[in-house]
This record gives structure tokens, sequence and C-alpha cells, in this order.
């Protein structure tokens, strides 16, 4: 009987590790000042999954992964990364959390005074003791996986928007993170180099067993690379669901979103007083 | 007039702000300081940028001024029948204040500005908080070797234009007008006393390179992450290092040569 | 720019700036001014000191063997202290004068010593007795004066 409470037992505690997700917010509140970013969050980021956050510009969801990133600290509510608290880290345990984690920036944010090789090296330099050699041999297969293996001499000045991404993306998985975080990764691209890094994001993400989080506004390309899409508007999570529910879905925000429509539940006008009033008003 | 009030009390509020904002800055820095040291090839980056990049102005600059000096001072001694001074009046003007302050001065509109300019352009580009989510501090990484390599630089800058400035003044008063080369030296060795005046103009400087690369790191690091932002800043570190320099020149002075 | 040549052009900076540092301490002041070996201290008191400062130099035949340190009013004797440090090397007998002087017509003022002949030399701390003041000119003229006057009254009594 007890034994094979014990044969039981070990499967079930293996298999609550794993379906535990990774990051998980709890009624999380924000604020810069008196302004309420976020006002209710709670979402979570299941391991070997890719999750897209999605929202008009300006809703938080960049600050989203600050949090989460530990570059901000919420109100209320907890921000749990792999089990831990982060606004409850020290200094040195929240550095150690965040070599864990890769970010990619808006726009790369590569150093401008290095070369991409240099740029890719940096986290190995500056976290292990390992040989030059190797680390020669690590960043070159990074940026093999990137595509961009022969621009490792160029200087980030010489790369387009799309390559300098994918430099970036590189030097973001230089220490093999548990978790990926893209700060709009779909913004200012050509429609070949958005298909590139979509495509990247998803296969680096299953290749080294991560789990990414992705905050955009790109729909389209979007969907075709998740596993699921939080929509937050006003600083709320409004829907959520699997790319399939969501191109079905009947909710009228996430239909504006998907089609682009110009009017509807977020409004055309910037909250203002009646038209005709302001207009006589200001004749008179 | 309750609006003006205000705004002054704002002002107060927001200046007495930043100043405990830059104390706890300076703090961190001193607290970072650590790999500046231990891995040195950074720090003896930045001395390349704001050491070496600022030598052509500095030697430049010293030898106009000595020579400059050199005229005007032979100018009004000899009215005196005192032109045998003249090495006394240019080394010291030079050493005791102009080499200091004019040093410290170029320096802050050449190195300062360029760090500020770096420092806030790798802001803007969001290198900063890059280098933070890669577990990398970035004033340990960016801030303070731009730091210490300002303030290294900062005295031997000083020194250098103190050196031309006494050279170009030498051109002048002996080479050009004929002042006898003994008495020139002569006299300016017996005026000028090695821990009085030398020393106690290279602390000067070495007060003006903490203060100037201060400014610089922390106008850089604390501007608005626009294109606007970084302009503003470097406006405000060429104008507050200016500020800083003359007001400590002024202190400094009045407690090492009274009397 | 390779780090090796960025090293060089460092390295060219540093040595550069100590050089200019010992070409000021060195050619432009005089290390010997203050650099001066196993000081001691005397002391010398003057019922005027003119415009005697700190930092003076204090001459022997012409030669600066050390500076005023301190100037200070004596209530007492109702006279002015003047404390001077000089080389260890050198030594002083113990009648030695000590004079305010002046360099030149305008020059500044200094401490001239003028030594004596005994055996026995100054010990550190020790006060010099014999000095004369400096010299003012206003007294100076004043003294002309008089003593013209003076002429002027006895001559047509001759």
């Amino acid at each position: 009987m007890d034994e094979s409470l014990c044969y039981n037992h070990r499967p079930a505690l293996q298999q609550n590790l794993m379906s535990e997700p990774l990051v998980r917010l709890e009624n999380v509140r924000f604020a810069y000042g008196e302004r309420a970013i976020l006002r209710d969050i709670s979402l979570s980021i299941p391991r070997g999954k890719v999750v897209a956050i999605m929202g008009g510009s300006g809703c938080g969801k960049t600050t989203l992964l600050r949090l989460i990133g530990g570059q901000e600290k919420a109100r209320s509510g907890r921000v749990l990364v792999d089990g831990q608290d982060v606004a409850r880290l020290g200094r040195d345990d929240l550095y150690a959390m965040r070599r864990r984690m890769g970010m990619l920036f808006q726009f790369g944010a590569l150093f401008t005074d290095m070369s991409v090789f240099d740029n890719v090296a940096f986290p190995l330099r500056e976290h292990t003791q390992l040989s030059p050699e190797l680390i020669n041999d690590l960043v070159l297969m990074k940026l093999h996986a990137v595509g961009l293996r022969g621009a490792a001499r160029l200087m980030p000045a010489e790369l387009s928007g799309g390559m300098a991404r994918r430099v970036a993306l590189a030097r973001t998985i230089a220490l093999d993170p548990m978790l990926l975080m893209y700060d709009e990764p779909f913004t200012g691209l050509d429609p070949i180099s958005l298909g590139v890094i979509g495509q990247l994001i998803r296969r680096l993400n299953d290749a080294l067993g991560a789990s990414s989080v992705i905050v955009t506004h790109d729909i389209q390309e979007s969907l075709q690379i998740v596993d699921y899409i939080y929509f937050i508007s006003e600083g709320r999570v409004v829907a959520e669901g699997t790319p399939d529910d969501i191109r079905n879905t009947s909710d009228p925000f996430v239909h504006q979103f998907v089609h682009a429509e110009a009017d509807g539940p977020v409004p055309f006008h910037y909250p203002a007083g009646d038209y005709a009033t302001a207009l006589t008003g200001g004749a008179a | 007039m309750g609006g003006v009030l205000r705004k002054l009390g704002a002002l107060a509020i927001n200046g007495v702000w930043r100043l405990g904002f830059i104390t706890r800055f300076f703090w961190m820095i001193l607290l970072y300081s650590g790999q500046s040291f231990t891995r040195l090839h950074l720090t003896i980056r930045e001395l390349y940028f704001s050491g070496v990049m600022s030598l052509l102005i500095i030697l430049v600059s010293g030898l106009f001024v000595g020579l400059v000096l050199g005229l005007q001072g032979y100018e009004t001694l000899q009215r005196y029948g005192a032109s045998d001074s003249l090495g006394t009046l240019v080394a010291l003007s030079l050493v005791r204040e102009l080499g200091p302050v004019v040093a410290g001065l170029l320096f802050a509109s050449r190195a300062g500005s360029a760090v500020t300019a770096e420092i806030g352009l790798m802001k803007v580009t969001e290198q900063l908080k890059a280098m933070d989510m890669m577990a990398v501090s970035p004033i340990a990484r960016v801030v303070a070797p731009r730091f210490w390599g300002g303030v290294i630089s900062m005295p031997l800058l000083a020194a250098l234009f103190s050196a031309m400035g006494v050279f170009g003044g030498w051109l002048i008063g002996v080479v050009a007008i004929g002042v006898d080369d003994g008495a020139f030296w002569a006299q300016m060795q017996a005026a000028v006393d090695f821990r009085y005046d030398v020393i106690n103009g290279v602390i000067k400087s070495c007060v003006f390179g903490v203060a100037v690369a201060l400014i610089a790191v922390f106008e850089g690091y604390d501007c608005v992450p626009t294109a606007e932002g970084v302009s503003r800043a470097i406006t405000r570190t060429v104008v507050s290092s200016a500020l800083a320099i003359l007001a400590l020149d002024f202190v400094m002075t009045s407690f090492m040569f009274r009397g | 720019m390779s780090r090796t040549t960025l090293d060089l052009w460092v390295g060219v900076f540093v040595a550069m700036g100590i050089a200019a540092l010992f070409f000021l301490a060195i050619k432009v002041g005089s290390v010997s001014g203050s650099d001066i070996k196993s000081p001691y201290t005397l002391t010398a008191r003057f019922d005027n000191i003119g415009g005697l400062k700190v930092r003076a130099p204090v001459k022997v035949a012409g030669v600066l063997v050390g500076r005023v340190s301190e100037i200070r009013y004596d209530n007492e004797r109702f006279q002015a202290e003047v404390v001077f440090t000089v080389d260890g090397r050198y030594k002083f007998p113990t009648d030695t004068f000590a004079n305010i002087l002046t360099s030149g017509l305008l020059g500044e003022q200094y401490l001239g010593l003028d030594p004596g002949g005994e055996e026995k030399v100054l010990a550190p701390g020790d006060v010099i007795k014999k000095t004369q003041s400096a010299v003012v000119l206003e007294k100076l003229i004043s003294q002309f004066m008089f003593s013209k006057a003076a002429e002027g009254e006895t001559a047509p009594a001759k």
C-alpha cells in the first residue's frame, strides 16, 4: 500500500512541478505616480510555451515585461518567476535570476561601441570564465542560429533593422535562458525580416526548451507562432485564448483588434465634451 | 506674485532633490568602482577618450594662454621696470589659477560633454536597460570607468596646460622680447613653491576632475531618454561644470592662499 | 582602434602628464624652497615688521635658507614675533643679527640674517635677540625732514 502510494506520488509531483507555470502574475497593480498603468492583472506563462501579450499602444505591455524582469516593482500583487517573488529578491538574487532570463528590446539595444561578435560575447565574458576559444565557438554558434555568422565583424551601425534585431536575439540567447522576453519584436520591420524574426522566436523557444513572452500589437504574425494570447486594455486582461479561439471570437474588443477597425470598444475619439457645444462655444 | 514664489519654491525643492540624488549617485559609483580597477582596460579605454582626445585642445590652448600672459605681463611689468619678474607672473598665475581652471573648463566642454552624450545615447537606445537585464550593472560597467577616466585625466591635463603655458610665456618673454633667460627662470623658481603653489594647483585640478566627471556621468545617466533630452543634458553638463569649477575654485583659493 | 595602440596612446598621455608635473615641480617651482631638510624653527622679535608676510624668504648672505612660518603679536612685550623655519644643514651663532630687508626698491620684504662671531650656535626654538625693524618709508622721510629742519635752525645761529 505504502509502496504503491510512493510510486504513484512521484510522477504526480513531477507532473505538478512541470505544470506549474514558469511565470505567474497575481492581481498585479502598477502606477507611474498617479497614473495607473496596470489595474489588476493575473496571467501565467506555462513552461515551454510561447505566449503573446497584446493591446493598444501605451496600455502597459512593456511595463509588464519590466515587472517580470524586476526592473519595476508592482504596487500590489505578486510576480512569481520559477516560484520566486521577483519584487522580494535582493540585488544579487535578482541578478542571478536575470542571468536565466533574456530580453530582446524594441530596437535591439545593441552596444554601439562593440562589434557584432563582441555584442554576442558580452554576456558570456561577463558571466562565465570560459576560454577565448570556447567563447569564439559559442558566439559563432549563436550567430549561426540567427543566420548572421558572416556578419560577426560588422559594427551595429552597419546593420539593417532586421539584422540588428537578429544579432540582439543571438545575444539574448547567449546564456541559454529559461525565459525569453520580447518587447515589440516586430516593430518597424519589412515583411521578410518580420517573418524571419517570428520563425526564429518559435524555433529558438523549442530548441532551447525555454518559455517565451512576446509583447506586441502585431496580431497577424503572432497568431501564426504563439500558443496562447492575452489581450490587455485599460490595465486589465480583457480576453485570452489560443490563436484558434481568438480567430473565432465574438468578443467585440478582440474583433476590433484582429480586424483593425478604427472605432469600437476602443473609441476613435479621445474623451471630450459635446462636439456641437465645443464648436458653438468656440465661436461665441 | 504667488506664482513666482511658487515657481521659486519648486525650483529650490528640485535643486535639493537633485543634490540628494547626485550624492547618492556618487556613493553608488564609489561602491561599484571595483571593476574599474580589477579590469583596468575598461578604465584605460576611457582614459583614451577623455584624456588623449583632449590633449590637442589642452596643449594648444595652454600655449596660447602662455603667449598672451607673456605679452600682457611684459607690457605691465616693464612700466615698473620689473620685467625680470615675468617668469614669476606667468608661472604663478598658471600654476595656481589658470592651469586648473581653464583646463577644467576645456575638459568639461571637450570630454565631459562627450561622456554625457555617450551615456545619454546608451540610455536612449535602451543599452543601459539591456545591460541591467543581462545582470551587468551599468554603473559598474559604464559609469564608473568613465568617472575614473575623467578623474585621472584631469590633473594630468591641467599640469600639461600649465607647463605649456610657462613654455609659451618663455617663448614670448625670452625668445621674442629678450628678457634675460636666467632672470626669467631664477625669479620664477624663487617665487613658486612646490608644496604651496604646485601641489595646491594639483589638488585643485583633482577636485575639478571629480566634479566634472561626476556631473558628466550623472547628467548622461539622468537625462530624459529622447534626442532632445540628451542635447539638454549636454548643455547642462557644460554649464554646471563651469559653475562648479568656478565656485569650487573660489572656495579652495580662499582656503589655500590666505595670508 | 585595437587595444594595443589604445594602450600606447594612453601610456604616452600619462607619461606626458607626469613629465609636466615634474617640470612644474623642478623647473618652475623650487623644490629646495620647501624641501627643507630636517628643519628647525627660530624666533625673532621686532618692534615693527613692516610688510613682512608668512612664507617670506629667510636669507643669509643672499642665500635662501628658510621661510617665515608664523607671525604673531606678543601682547606682553608689545612686539611682533616672527617664527621662521630654517634648513637643518645651516647653523647660526647665538649673536646672529636679524633684519627685515626689502629686495630692490619696491620688491617683497624678507628676513635677512647676519651671523655674528660667537662659538655657540642657536638651538631649535631659540630666540634671536638682536634685531632691526623694517625700514618704514614714512618714518624715514619724517626723520629726514626733522634733521633738515634741525640743520636749518642751527645754521643761522652759527
